[in-house]
Formats: structure tokens, sequence, C-alpha cells
């Protein structure tokens, strides 16, 4: 569940229409091309949505999807 | 508070140093581009002071314009509240300056630092001293030269700052312009925005200047988190304090830090963006100054006409944070 909405969360803030291809290996920035300010704001977004506190320190360490999931299902 | 009198802003004047530096001339002094900062900021060029030119000097010429937008004389100011975090010293005051510049003398005189929150500081307060009773006619200026305190090696903060001043003139009026106003500080993240050195906890010294410490330095991320979230969230305290639903809102002037700062809080208050005045991408950030020179040239160009509700919004270091609700009254 917490994918699905990490996912949907990513195409809103992205405008990428087409999830399909999305996994848990896929890295914002390499293969989605999100800029570092896309990436706080999908940061953002995924907080609101779970309503939890995701500090920058542990965002810098997040490498693809699969990790910030992994913190989500951890922490909210 | 008790309020006796009503207040309302009567004479915006602006003023901006006519040098450019474009993202291209930048290109040339950090390691950037102007793709990086354009898409990034929104901003395209700012303007910068000559050397010996200081924030009083760009204060005094906006103070100027307000008045004469205003139709008063320098006489008749009761108070002057100067919003810098760019004095022209440490004392006396920006606003005394001012004041000599312009022959303000039966005028009190002093200067405020909430950062690139100031001026909304500050018009809170002329907006008190008039609702009392306690002063007629207040000038109230943001003014800055970032470029001072800039460290032109670190491209993460040089590319967002520019020079320049603004000022309004609020009075005692018939109509009440001023309906709400909120200011808000966080002193726990503090840390986040800072321009170190150069004050009592480190004084100048050789070390503090090879080091950089007089310069302004910010955590790009955490501001942008805090800046997006306090924009929507202190926008709407104001319009709830004043009854006023964001709908019946026809213009926002928010503080002109960063278009993706801006688009991001405009979103999350479903506001459509050709109800936000925007003009960072001539002059980057100009913390104080922002609000007060895009609410002159939103009004000298129509974009705020007579009875229109505007917000003002802004957040800086501090971290501070501010809005106010006016309606255009003249």
């Amino acid at each position: 569940m917490v994918f699905e909405t990490v996912v949907k969360i990513i195409g809103e803030q992205l405008g990428v229409e087409d999830l399909s291809t999305v996994k848990k290996e896929t890295s914002l920035i390499n293969d989605l091309e999100a800029d570092s300010l896309d990436a706080v704001e999908i940061i953002m977004a995924i907080e609101d949505e779970f309503s939890v506190e995701i500090p920058d320190d542990e965002a810098e360490n997040f490498k693809n999807i699969g990790d910030i999931v992994a913190y989500v299902e951890k922490n909210k | 508070m008790n309020k006796l009198f009503s207040a309302g802003i009567t004479g915006t004047g602006s003023f901006l140093p006519e040098k450019v530096l474009t993202n291209h001339d930048l290109e040339k002094i950090v390691d950037t581009s102007d793709e990086w900062i354009t898409t990034r900021t929104g901003i395209k060029s700012r303007r910068i002071a000559d050397d010996q030119i200081a924030s009083s000097d760009l204060a005094t010429k906006a103070a100027e314009a307000a008045m004469e937008d205003a139709g008063i004389h320098p006489e008749e100011v009761d108070l002057i509240i100067v919003a810098t975090a760019t004095p022209d010293m440490a004392f006396p005051s920006t606003a005394c300056i001012v004041q000599k510049n312009i022959g303000a003398v039966n005028a009190a005189a002093f200067d405020i630092e909430a950062a690139c929150t100031g001026f909304l500081y500050a018009l809170t307060m002329g907006e008190q001293f008039i609702k009392t009773g306690f002063y007629k006619n207040i000038l109230i200026i943001g003014a800055e030269t970032l470029s001072k305190v800039l460290n032109w090696k670190d491209r993460n903060t040089c590319i967002l700052f520019g020079d320049g001043a603004g000022a309004v003139i609020l009075q005692r009026t018939e109509e009440e312009g001023m309906l709400a106003s909120y200011l808000g500080s966080d002193g726990r993240n503090s840390d986040s925005l800072t321009l170190p050195a150069g004050g009592s906890r480190m004084p100048i010294s050789y070390k503090t200047i090879d080091e950089g410490l007089h310069c302004i330095r910010m955590e790009g991320s955490e501001v942008f988190k805090f800046a997006v979230r306090t924009m929507g969230s202190s926008a709407l305290k104001a319009l709830e304090k004043c009854n006023i639903a964001l709908e019946e809102i026809d213009f926002l002037v928010p503080h002109q830090a960063n278009s993706r700062i801006i688009e991001a809080a405009a979103k999350r208050l479903k506001l459509p963006m050709d109800k936000v005045y925007i003009n960072l991408d001539k002059y980057g950030n100009m913390s104080a100054a922002s609000v007060p020179v895009a609410l002159d040239e939103a009004v000298k160009s129509n974009a705020i006409k007579k009875g229109d509700k505007v917000v003002l919004v802004a957040f800086g270091g501090g971290l501070t944070w501010g809005s106010s609700i006016i309606k255009w009254i003249k």
C-alpha cells in the first residue's frame, strides 16, 4: 500500500503519467530526472500523506523508491 | 487590541540600483549555469549596488518616492521604521540615517531585524501605532544590500540574492486598509539561515574573515520545506483573523525568494498563479525589500486596484514568518 501511494505522489509531483515502469529500485534523480527541489517536494508530500517526519540527513541516504517506502513503513 | 483608529497604505515607492547581474554574468564568477539557476529558482538577473552605496541610500530614494505618492511632506512623518538585515552599520540605525537624508525632523526612527520577514514585522508594528492613535503618519521601509554579505564562491547562495529598497506610507485613514496581520518565529531552527560573524558571538577577526563567516549561510532544503509550509499556513492564519475566505482574495504578494517555493505554496493555497505577483526573475531575493518592491510594482502596474483584498506574506531567517491582509483603499 505504502509503495503504491508513494508512486502516486511521485507521479503527481513530477507530472509523470505512465508509472508502470516505476519499481522499488527506481531512483528519483537518476531514473526519473527529478532535481533536488523536486525531491524535497516529494519528501514533503510523503510526510504530509503519512504524517511522518523525514529528517534531511535520512532523506539524503535514500538511493531509490524502495528506501523511501522502507523508511515510511518503519516510522509511520 | 482595542482598535481606536483605522490604518491604510496611502503611498508606495521603490528603488533598485542600476547595475544588472545576469545568470550569464554569474557563470563567469562561480561554477553554475543559467539553466540550473532558472529551473531551480526562477531568477534570471538581480540588481547590485555600487561599492560606495549603502542600504540607507536605496532606502532614501524609495522613501522619497513613497512620500510623493502619498502626498505628504517629510516634516509630517511621525515614525520611520527600517527593516533590514544589512544596515549601514551596527549603529546608528539605518532609519536615523534615512531620517537625516529626507529631513523628517519630527520623526522617531529605528530599525528592526527579522531577516526576509522584516517588512511584515515593521508593517505590523506600524499598524499598531496607528490603530492605538499614537501616530498618524508612518514611513515603513525594507532596504537591503545583500550583495555586500554574499560569499561569491558559494554557488548555493550567491546566485539567489539582490539589492533594492521598497517603502510604504501607512496613515490614519477613514476606511480600514489593514484588515489583519499575523507574525510568528521559531528560534529552534535559527541555525538554518545565518550570517554568523560580526556580532558579539563572533566578533570580526582575521579567522572569521578567512573562513567567510561574514557571509550568508543557508541550509537550502530545510529552508525550502519551512518556506513552503509557512507561506501557506501564515496566510491562512491572517485570513482567519479577519474572517475572509481565500476565494475572496484578489492578489497575493509573496516574499520573492524562489519561484518553486511560491508555486508550491500557491498550490497548497489552491490559488492560481495569475493571482500571484512575481518579480524575482528580475531582482532575485531582496530579503526585507522583496515585499514592498513587489507591492509598489503591482500597484503601479494596476495589477492591484482600489478595493482589492491583498495578502502579503513572507518568511525568513530566525526563523520568522508573517502575513498581512490589506485592502487597497487608494
